[in-house]
Order: C-alpha cells, then structure tokens, then sequence
C-alpha cells in the first residue's frame, strides 16, 4: 500500500509538473506584451495625469489664470506659486508668475479640480528627463503664453 | 520604555550566528529588516526592524485639510490604493453624513475590486518569486497590467488613484470603460485555469506550501493578524460582509476561508478570492444606474467635532481609519490601523525554528507591503 | 604516446572558442526563452534580436572593478572562479562530437568527465567560504549538501550505460547506439539523468547555492567584474557538458540521418539545454531538505532498481 502511494505520488507530481511545463510553452509561443519603448508607445488614456500646465484665453492669448491661489491653496506638497496683477483697462487680474515645483508634485490633480478659471490642464509629457534638479524646482507654466504685460 | 536592542553582528558564543535579512533584500519587498538568529539554516529566532520607510503619515493627515490628506493615504499601500482612498472618504462622509449617489457607489465597489484583483495578482506573482519560480510574476503582470490600464482610463493614473471624492467620485465613468470591464472579467476567467495549472497543482509548490507556518486560530486571533491570513486559519472575517459599508450588502458573494492555516490555505484563500472579486465586478457593471456621480457637498469640509471609527477590507486585511474632528477643517486626531502591521507581528512567531527559506517563503505568504507597515 | 606543444596550443585554442562562444549563445538564449515565457522580448536593442548583447555585457563586465572584500581569504577568494572554471577545459578533452571531432579519444572519457565535473563544487564551496559573508557561506555549504544526493544516482546512472555499452569510451558508447539510441531503452533512466543533471548544473529548481530570493546571490554575492562573468562562464559550460553526456549516453551522439555528425550533436545538446532551461524558467525552486529526500529516497532507489533490472536482463 505505502509502496503504491510512493509511486503514485512521483507519477502524479510528474503529470503536475508537465502541466506547468505546457502553460510556460503556450507562452513562450504566444506574442509578447511588451511595448517598445521609444520605438512604439503605449497610448495615453484622455484622462493621463502628467504635471499641470496652463491653458491659454481663445481670444487674447493670455493665460486664463487670473491668481485667485486657490491652486496654491489647495496643494497638499505646496509646490505651487502664484502672482497676479491687474492690467489697466481690465477688472481681472492676469498670472504673471506660475511656477511649478515639479519635484514635490505628487500629480494628484487637486489643483486642476479646484481651479475656478479652468486654467490648468495636465500635460501629457511623460518622459521628462534632466541633468539637474532645478529644472524641476521651478518649472515656469506662464512660458510660450502671451502677457499683457510687455514692457 | 525599554531600550531598543542592539544587535552585534559578531558570532555569538555557542556556533549560532546573527544573520541581517534586509534592508536591502529582494525576499523582504521592500525596505524591511529581519534580525534572525541562525543555527545553520534553521532560525532560531527572528526579529523584524521597522522604520526605514516610516513617512509620519499620521501627523501628516493632521497638518492637511481633508482633501488634502486624500492624495497621501494612497500612498500608505500603493497595491491597494483604490481602499485606503475608500476608507478615507468613507470616514470623511460618515462624520460629516453625506449621501453618496448609487452610481458612484457602484463604481467605488468596482474599482475597489479591480484593485484588489490586482494586488493579490502581484502577491501571487511575488510570492512565487520568493519559491524560485519567475514566469508567475509575468504572468501574473500581463493580467495585472490590463488592470491597471482600466483604472488609468478612469483615474489617470495607474498605481496612486485619488479618484474617489467626498460624496462620490472625480470624475463619471463612461460605457466604454464598463464595457471594457466586462471584456476583462470574461477574459480573465479564461485565463485563470493557466494560474492554477502553472502553480496550483504544481508539486513542487505543494511540498513549499503546505503545513509551513502554520497560523493556529486562536494566535490569529490574538495577534489581530486580519484578512486573507485569517481566513486562512479558518474565520470567515470580512469586513465587506461583517460590517458592509459603500454598499457591499447590495452584492452576492463568499467569503473564502480554509481550515489548515498554512500558506497553501493563504494561497487559496486568495485565488478564490479574486473569482469572489469578479463576481462582485460583474454585478457592479450590471446594476450600475445612470445619475449624478458626485453629491454636492460644501466645498470646504468643516466636519461637526466628534469622533468616526471606518473599517475597510483592503487587499491585505482589515484597515481602520480612526478620526477625531474638533470642527476646524483639519482632523484633531488620525490613527491608521493598518493590516500589514499587524500580520507582520506574527512573523516572528512563525519564523523560529524553520528553515530560512521556508521563513521567507511565510514572509511572502503574510503579503506585506512594508510602506504600509512604516506609514 | 607523445603529443606535440602545437597540438596542445591548437586543442586549447579550439575548446576556449567553443567555451566562449557556448556562454555567449546560451546567454542570449536563455534570455530568449526566459523572456517569451514572460511575454517579453528578451534583448532586441544590440545586434539583430539582441544577439550581440552578451558580448555587450561581458565587454561591459571586463572594464569593471573587481572588488576584493577586506574581510575574504584573499587566495581562496581569487581562486575559487579559476578552480570553477579549469576542470572544465579538461573535461572537454574526451567529449566527441562528431565522428571525428574529438580532441583525444580517451579509454576513460566517461569517469574523467564525470569526476571533473565534482570540482565544480570545490570551486562554489572556496567561494563561498572565501568571500566570509554569511549568504555566500550558507550557498556554499548548501552545494555540498547537494553534490551528496545527486553523485550517487548520477553514477548509476552512469554506470548501467556502461554496463549496456561496455566500455568507458565516450566514443564507444556512442557506436554502441547505432541500432538503436539507450534513451529507447531506458526512458525512465533518461528522466533520471536529466534531474541529476539539472542538479549538478545547479539549475532551478534546484539552485540552492544561488537562490536569489533566500540568498540574494549565494556563493557569488562579493564577486563582481571578471569573477562574476568567470563564475557565469563556468555554469554555462557545465551545462554545455552535462548536456553532451546526455546527448552522447542516450540520443546516440552525433549519429543521425542526412545532417552531418556536428550538426547532430549541437542539436541533440541545446534542445537538451532548452529542456534545462525550460524547467528553470517553470519550476519553484525546492526547498533543501527535499532536495536530499529527492535525491536519497526517489531517484537513488529508481535508479538502483533500474540498475538491477538492466544487470539482470543483459545477463540473461
């Protein structure tokens, strides 16, 4: 009886291990998953949380944040700076500094959510790469935007 | 308070020696330290080093304003990030009693799910990693990554979601999402006889597995170990079905539980639990009603003072958010009552005496997440 | 019988080229295999399919520091990959691998191969109790709780090929399969090999000198740069061997019909390494004590009775 249940045991662990032996060779056939990255991409899904960035006015071209904070407010990491001053002939007040803080931006897009402006927008530039950390430490978002303040 | 003990790392007198597993291991996951004092390969006795990933989560969420706190306490578990945010906003409501539409109820129980799924997929394929084998852990990431790409198309992100809100979610999903759940779900059922053909049945995995570190009720019970771990020492505890809470009660499904207590019964437990957590989606996305996804809530959350106990089934085990309101917009008081932790302080009961690599093959059995241990 | 220095130099120059260029296929295979069974690619970026990364690496591995740890044995430490790699230069001496592609036909090519192959062992215990760190010594010591289950059945393995073939000539055993290969006859022992094998190669699942998840690295945990890639180099050519014994005990050689004899047995040997690594890349590693209640309780007992029953019926 012991003798049969050796046997028994060293034929069915074999049948086991063929089992497992056929799932990794269906596999090994099958086609890979891999993306090759830079070669391919994956896509980004619309809703893709990169870093913020500012979303310029249809019509003038300036930045729709008029610096009411409340970005800065609600930053959990504080890495948010904002200013804002009144040009002349307008009631609203324009950005003329944003100034990310990327390397404490934990991307959790709060600051998007509370914008009442809808200024902010997040990018889709995912491989964001440097050779120092201050190009993160004050990653401007008012760049390439028109200002009403030129001098 | 007793001073901390001090290791040597000399021999030690009598032939045994002190052995460091860890910090730096790829047996522990992470940033986990494990004394052990060894006879050759048998542990003696082991003690785990906490601390090195420790992030004062606790006085952080004190310092922050609700809302804010939401983005960190994802970041406690990063596999089951989708139920701390859950147990966040949960506690958050009950204090302030708010209403949660039935919609984003349904999509809070389905990404809870998905992100369960995932978690114990990862487990699944770290904890063969600990055994020697590779190919689980791919395996395990090919399904694992078609969920996490179903969370990204709702949330935006892939491991730390914050997508749930106060009163309901960010943002509303759409068909396609659900319709690409459902493709999941089948899909997924297909593939899950691969899982048990490459590793359920295998003998060698059964001689790894089972009757090591076995888990007696009563210790499971007595050292609060919670989740998958207890079920596997033979209570049928989850908080899904014990204490429901973000409509659980509306959804049929079991609570796996097994007799032996050993890892083999952890395994199992797990395995049944993900078809128990496909089940639950399938029903989600079958009842989900059309309707507002997010209750109008103030937009600052000014709780009334007092005091809100939420516990949550997460991956690991039990969670529970324990939150003291004085009225102001932050909390007084937060305590985070994480299951990692408590699963972890039976480790050293488990360990002594076995072989080392049966310890660590316990380690990956307990599904440790040790940020989640630190906080 | 005399043989010539040139003869000497030539025979070296030719085993180096296969020991080499053996590691840098087997490499990139075993990255190949191991990464379609994950549903990956394996390397792809340096050569066509990434066939160049090994030499890559080993360029990559030359120009980097070799660190000696203040606290090892200095010269067991520097003599371990050199004992590990050695034999194996001998070992290939009696290896044929086609009708006339042998360095030197040995009367005793089998026991020498075989005996070669313990030092393999020696140089993983030096290692290990060299570099004084407590994960190389546990691997170290492990290898020679191994070498102890495997050696016997491996050996009766051997010897009831011996017996069928009745010599100790690799080339003779080999002949002695024209009508039909031993692995017809003995499929059981062909099983029994192949576990043995996977054990002396210290392969998964049984990888206990190494096992990354307990060990880190095992015996190999201080070494870096050249030690590491000689450690490396040395596994691959046990593997190369233990698969050309096999090939030439049960698969006939380099025998077969239409191919050339070399073709023949670069075939039999990498689909019998394929095998090898099919299992690591299937198998969770088993746990040491097993090993020996696999290696004492089932294959010596398979393989004594195996024995027994081919003595008794080549004597009738």
């Amino acid at each position: 009886m012991n003798g049969y249940r050796y046997l028994a045991g060293i034929v069915t662990g074999s049948v086991s291990l063929l089992k497992g032996m056929r799932v990794t060779f269906a596999n090994m056939v099958s086609r890979p998953h891999t993306v090759q990255w830079p070669r391919q991409t994956a896509p980004l899904p619309a809703r893709f949380r990169g870093h913020i960035r500012m979303l310029a006015d249809e019509e003038t071209g300036f930045p729709r944040c008029f610096a009411c904070g409340s970005c800065a407010r609600i930053c959990p990491s504080a890495c948010i700076t904002v200013q804002g001053r009144k040009p002349g002939d307008r009631k609203k007040k324009v950005a003329v500094r944003f100034l990310l803080d990327f390397t404490k931006c934990s991307l959790c897009g709060l600051c998007v959510e509370s914008c009442p402006a809808r200024a902010l927008a997040f990018s889709r530039d995912y491989a964001l790469a440097g050779y120092r950390d201050t190009e993160f430490r004050t990653m401007d978002l008012l760049e390439g935007l028109a200002s009403p303040f030129q001098f | 308070m007793s001073a901390p003990p001090t290791y040597s790392l000399e021999s030690t007198d009598n032939g045994n020696f002190l052995l460091n597993l860890g910090p730096q291991h790829p047996g522990t996951h992470g940033v986990l330290r494990v004394v052990l004092q060894m006879d050759g390969e048998y542990i003696l006795a082991a003690d785990p080093v906490l601390g090195y990933g420790h992030r004062m989560q606790e006085k952080i969420a004190e310092n922050m304003t609700y809302l804010q706190a939401l983005p960190y306490v994802c970041r406690m578990d990063y596999l089951g990030a989708m139920s701390y945010s859950l147990a966040w906003v949960c506690a958050v409501e009950k204090l302030c009693s708010f209403e949660v539409p039935e919609r984003a109820v349904h999509v809070r129980v389905m990404a809870c799910e998905l992100n369960r799924i995932a978690s114990h997929l990862l487990w699944w394929g770290a904890y063969l990693l600990d055994l020697g084998a590779f190919t689980p852990f791919l395996q395990a990431f090919a399904d694992r990554e078609q969920i996490l790409d179903l969370l990204e198309y709702i949330t935006g992100s892939r491991l730390t979601y914050c997508y749930f809100r106060f009163g309901g979610l960010a943002a509303d999903v759409d068909d396609v999402f659900l319709r690409r759940v459902e493709d999941f779900v089948t899909g997924f059922r297909q593939r899950l006889p691969r899982y048990h053909d490459l590793v359920t049945g295998n003998v060698i995995f059964h001689h790894r597995s089972k009757d090591v570190g076995v888990i007696l009720p009563f210790e499971a019970a007595g050292y609060g170990v919670t989740g998958p771990c207890l079920r596997g020492s033979g209570f049928a505890y989850d908080v899904r079905k014990c204490e429901p809470y973000s409509g659980y009660d509306r959804f049929e499904f079991a609570v796996p539980a097994e007799q032996e207590g050993d890892c083999l019964a952890r395994y199992n437990v797990r395995m049944a639990e993900m078809e128990q957590s496909l089940a639950i989606i399938e029903q989600a996305v079958a009842t989900i009603p059309d309707g507002p996804y997010r209750a109008r809530v103030p937009r600052v959350i000014r709780p009334p003072a007092g005091e809100v106990a939420m516990a949550v089934e997460t991956p690991r085990g039990e969670l529970v958010i324990f939150m003291v309101s004085d009225g102001s917009t932050r909390p007084c008081r937060v305590k985070f009552r994480v299951p990692s932790f408590a699963n972890l302080s039976i480790f050293a009961r488990l360990a002594r005496g076995q072989l080392l690599a049966d310890a660590l093959a316990i380690l990956g059995s307990l599904d440790m997440v040790i940020p989640e241990v630190d906080r | 019988m005399s043989i010539s220095p040139v003869t000497i130099v030539c025979y070296l120059l030719g085993i180096s080229a296969v020991v080499g260029l053996n590691a840098v296929i087997l490499v990139w295979l075993e990255r190949k295999v191991a990464g379609h069974m994950h549903f990956r690619y394996g390397p792809m970026e340096v050569g066509p399919h990434g066939l160049l990364q090994t030499l890559a690496d080993g360029i990559k591995l030359l120009g980097k520091q070799f660190l000696v740890p203040d606290a090892a044995d200095r010269p067991l430490f520097l003599l371990a990959p050199v004992v590990s790699l050695v034999p194996i230069f001998v070992a290939m001496v009696p290896l044929p691998l086609g009708e006339t592609l042998q360095a030197w036909e040995l009367n005793i090519g089998l026991l020498l191969v075989v005996a070669l192959g313990l030092l393999n062992t020696l140089g993983i215990l030096l290692a290990g109790w060299g570099s004084n760190n407590k994960y190389a010594l546990l691997g170290g010591s492990r290898a020679v709780a191994q070498i102890l289950a495997y050696k016997i059945p491996l050996l009766l393995c051997i010897l009831t090929i011996i017996m069928m073939a009745g010599s100790y000539s690799l080339r003779q055993i080999a002949l002695a399969q024209k009508d039909g290969w031993y692995i017809l006859y003995q499929p059981l022992l062909f099983i029994i090999y192949i576990v043995t094998i996977t054990l002396e190669t210290n392969r998964s699942p049984f990888d206990f000198s190494e096992a990354e998840s307990e060990l880190v690295a095992g015996f190999h945990i201080e070494y870096s740069a050249m030690g590491f890639s000689l450690f490396f180099l040395a596994e691959y050519s046990y593997m190369f061997i233990a698969a050309a014994l096999a090939s030439i005990l049960f698969l006939g050689g380099w025998q077969g019909p239409f191919l050339p004899g070399p073709v023949w047995s670069l075939l039999k040997l990498y689909g019998i390494i394929f095998l090898l690594m099919w299992f690591r890349w299937t198998f969770p590693r088993l746990r040491i004590d097993q090993m020996l209640h696999l290696g004492w309780k089932i294959l010596l007992p398979l393989a004594l009775v195996n024995f027994l029953v081919t003595a008794g019926v080549l004597a009738l």
